[in-house]
């Protein structure tokens, strides 16, 4: 068998038996269960079911009698304030409030409660609003345009094509979250990887079987067979957390059921984003690899990576930016820019679409940055990988590339 | 067709000249010695032949051929400092490296339970290396070494950290290699250990070799001229001798120049004193290593 595939061989196998390799693989499921969990909880919490209720008022201006029963909450009157302040205080009303007589010039209500609360819950705002409102308009218009008063705007977008015809993709946060989620395994995926990779080299490096590695076969076969047997391993457990998200969204379906049914994936993204992520991942293995050969232990290594692996995190940053500023100069710049590139791209790709040439012009950058890095790595891991506990400045690093 | 050939290398790490202008061969079936003080160049050499670092200039002929994938197959390497994958498996680990060296798995398997029986390592085939102690993974990365049936074979320090049988082992399976027509090349700085073993040696200091040759003809040539006596009886004068020294249990003639053993040996027995012991006094390498280094920095 060829060098290079026993050594793909050997280090994907070395990976999938690693326990933390395996850690990681379940317990990003299982962290996404929690948070599933925890987010229906907290819905729960804030958004008991709306129990009937009863709110008290005075009506000092006068003229506040009809539409007393707003959904579940009903309106009591009552002639003063100290009348409505004892039946809060007996428990028979939840609260009250107080119109004034200057309220058409000033539009206060005085609202009166025993809760502590940071505001009024927005149940009681809007069935407070909707009775204030009916009883102004009561007798002026006819009780379908209070009712349109009440909600004016339900906003039915539709996306057209250039030929006029309704586009078979429509947008919308649907089409957002498979690309978000995606983009997050990308990089998680990405750190875990480079990580994995720098340990293996700092590790047969501090133990030497480097060298025996060196005298069997050559260093483009060890670099070559290393980042794509671990490469291998990263795509197995993307896949099983890709294989595992429609099970989850299932579970989630009772808290966010309805946002599921609209998801739209564009039309090209499965092609790309499977591109994106072989070239992304190629690319933080070729540094991983390069920065493993010129540190001297895999813990500095580690540190080192770090400023690469922060530019790929960028775009998960600033998501809501881009959600509501797509045609922002910078994310043209973050899909071009080749650390930033696969997340960015597979991100922009659920937002809005990506003119032919940036995608272009971003796997080119991708690619030659690949090829471009490898050359280079391969021509200073010799010089490196064997020089024990100091690390080269960056001066000697060039020198050591023109000479190499 | 010389197994090593190595002409005028050089290397230097930040300016500092490590090997310089080293030139030597090993011929098939040798065993050679690549022998200096901590620091002397061996190992960049070393690594310079295995093709782990490249040399500055000059040129290194492995069995014939620039060292390419194929060269690599036939080589064996036993480096400095050792170790292996930690979390595998002792029979595991030896496979996955013969695989390197292009042995097919069954073969690797087969010669894996030869070699660790011969050893006596057997009963451990199935511990993961970390289990084992420093001696015993020294001994599986000996057998990594040398399970792909190569032509040339080169440890570097082979004997650091072993106890004295499994050093007695290993210099039995050595020159077994060595009978099979191997060529082997060890390299140490304990220069007194491969005495016994080497045909020839390369005695290298601050990256220079300072002394290449047959290793017979080297003791010879630094031989001081005296004799090594164990005997019974009263020896009293001896005409030619001009110094006795003595050691314990036995007595070291120092002769004039004008006097061979030879003519020593016939005049003790012509006095008929029992001679138990009578020896061609040959200092050993570590002291020709010195008179040679000394004699340079005067």
């Amino acid at each position: 068998m060829n060098k290079t595939l026993l050594i793909l061989r050997h280090e994907f196998r070395h990976m999938m038996k690693r326990r933390g390799f395996i850690i990681m693989t379940v317990i990003v499921p299982l962290i996404a269960v929690l948070l599933i969990g925890v987010s229906q909880l907290v819905s729960g919490i804030a958004m008991p079911t709306v129990e009937a209720a009863t709110i008290g008022y005075v009506d000092e201006l006068g003229g506040f009698q009809q539409y007393t029963s707003q959904g579940n909450i009903t309106l009591v009157r009552f002639d003063t304030p100290d009348d409505a302040t004892e039946a809060l205080v007996k428990g028979d009303i939840k609260e009250y409030f107080v119109i004034p007589p200057d309220y058409i010039s000033t539009g206060v209500i005085n609202r009166y409660t025993l809760e502590k609360q940071l505001a009024a819950s927005s149940a009681t705002t809007t069935a407070i609003n909707n009775f204030l409102l009916s009883n102004l308009l009561a007798g002026k218009v006819p009780a379908a345009t209070i009712a349109r008063i009440e909600a004016p705007l339900n906003l039915v977008s539709t996306r057209l094509t250039e030929t006029g015809a309704v586009a078979p993709e429509q947008g919308g946060y649907g089409s957002l979250i498979i690309p978000f989620v995606f983009s997050i395994l990308l990089a998680l995926s990405i750190i875990f990887s480079s990580t994995y990779l720098l340990q293996g080299l700092g590790e047969e490096k501090e133990n030497r079987l480097i060298e025996i590695l060196l005298s069997s076969v050559s260093a483009r076969q060890l670099l070559t067979g290393k980042v794509l047997g671990i490469g291998a391993a990263g795509l197995v457990q993307v896949a099983v957390w890709a294989i595992s998200a429609p099970l989850l969204l299932n579970l989630a379906s009772s808290s966010i059921g309805g946002f599921v049914s609209t998801i739209q994936l564009p039309a090209n993204f499965i092609a790309l984003a499977v591109v994106y992520f072989i070239l992304g991942y190629l690319l933080f293995a070729v540094i991983s690899a390069s920065i493993g050969a010129v540190s001297s232990s895999s813990r500095e290594g580690q540190q080192l990576i770090g400023v690469f692996t922060i530019p790929a995190l960028i775009p998960l940053w600033f998501t809501s930016l881009l959600m509501f500023f797509p045609d922002n100069p910078a994310w043209v710049f973050f899909t071009i820019f080749p650390l930033s590139a696969p997340v960015e791209a597979i991100m922009r790709l659920g937002v809005s679409e990506i003119p032919a040439w940036q995608l272009v012009v971003s796997l080119a950058v991708l690619v030659l940055s690949i090829i471009g890095i490898l050359v280079l790595t391969i021509r200073i891991f010799r010089t490196y990988l064997l020089m024990y506990g100091k690390r080269p400045g960056i001066g000697e690093v060039i020198r050591n590339l023109r000479s190499g | 067709m010389l197994a090593v050939e190595v002409s005028h290398i050089e290397k230097s790490f930040a300016d500092k000249v490590v090997v310089d202008d080293l030139s030597f061969s090993v011929a098939q079936g040798e065993m050679f010695g690549l022998i200096g003080p901590n620091g002397a160049g061996k190992t960049t050499t070393i690594r310079m032949m295995m093709d782990i670092i490249k040399p500055d200039s000059g040129d290194v002929t492995i069995l014939g051929e620039k060292l390419s994938e194929s060269t690599k197959n036939k080589l064996g390497y036993l480096p400095e400092e050792r170790g292996l994958y930690k979390k595998l498996a002792v029979l595991d680990s030896i496979i996955y490296l013969a695989s390197l060296k292009g042995v097919d798995r069954r073969s690797a398997e087969e010669k894996a339970d030869e070699l660790l029986n011969q050893t006596g390592m057997l009963p451990h085939k199935g511990k993961k290396i970390e289990e084992l102690s420093r001696g015993m993974g020294q001994i599986i990365q000996f057998i990594v070494s040398i399970i792909h049936d190569p032509e040339l074979v080169v440890l570097d320090e082979p004997f650091a950290g072993l106890d004295p049988v499994n050093t007695e082992l290993l210099k039995r399976m050595l020159f077994d290699l060595k009978n099979q027509g191997k060529a082997l090349i060890l390299s140490t700085h304990q220069m007194n250990e491969i005495e016994e073993l080497c045909d020839r040696i390369l005695m290298i200091n601050h990256g220079r070799s300072v002394l290449y040759g047959d290793l017979a003809e080297i003791k010879s040539k630094y031989r001081s001229n005296s004799v090594l006596l164990e005997f019974e009886g009263e020896l009293g004068e001896v005409p030619g001798v001009t110094e006795k020294r003595t050691h314990k249990g036995y007595l070291e003639l120092v002769l004039d120049g004008n006097t061979t053993p030879q003519q020593v040996l016939e005049r003790l027995v012509s006095r008929g004193i029992v001679v138990n012991r009578f020896e061609v006094a040959t200092p050993p390498l570590n002291e020709i290593f010195l008179r040679v280094v000394g004699k340079a920095h005067e």
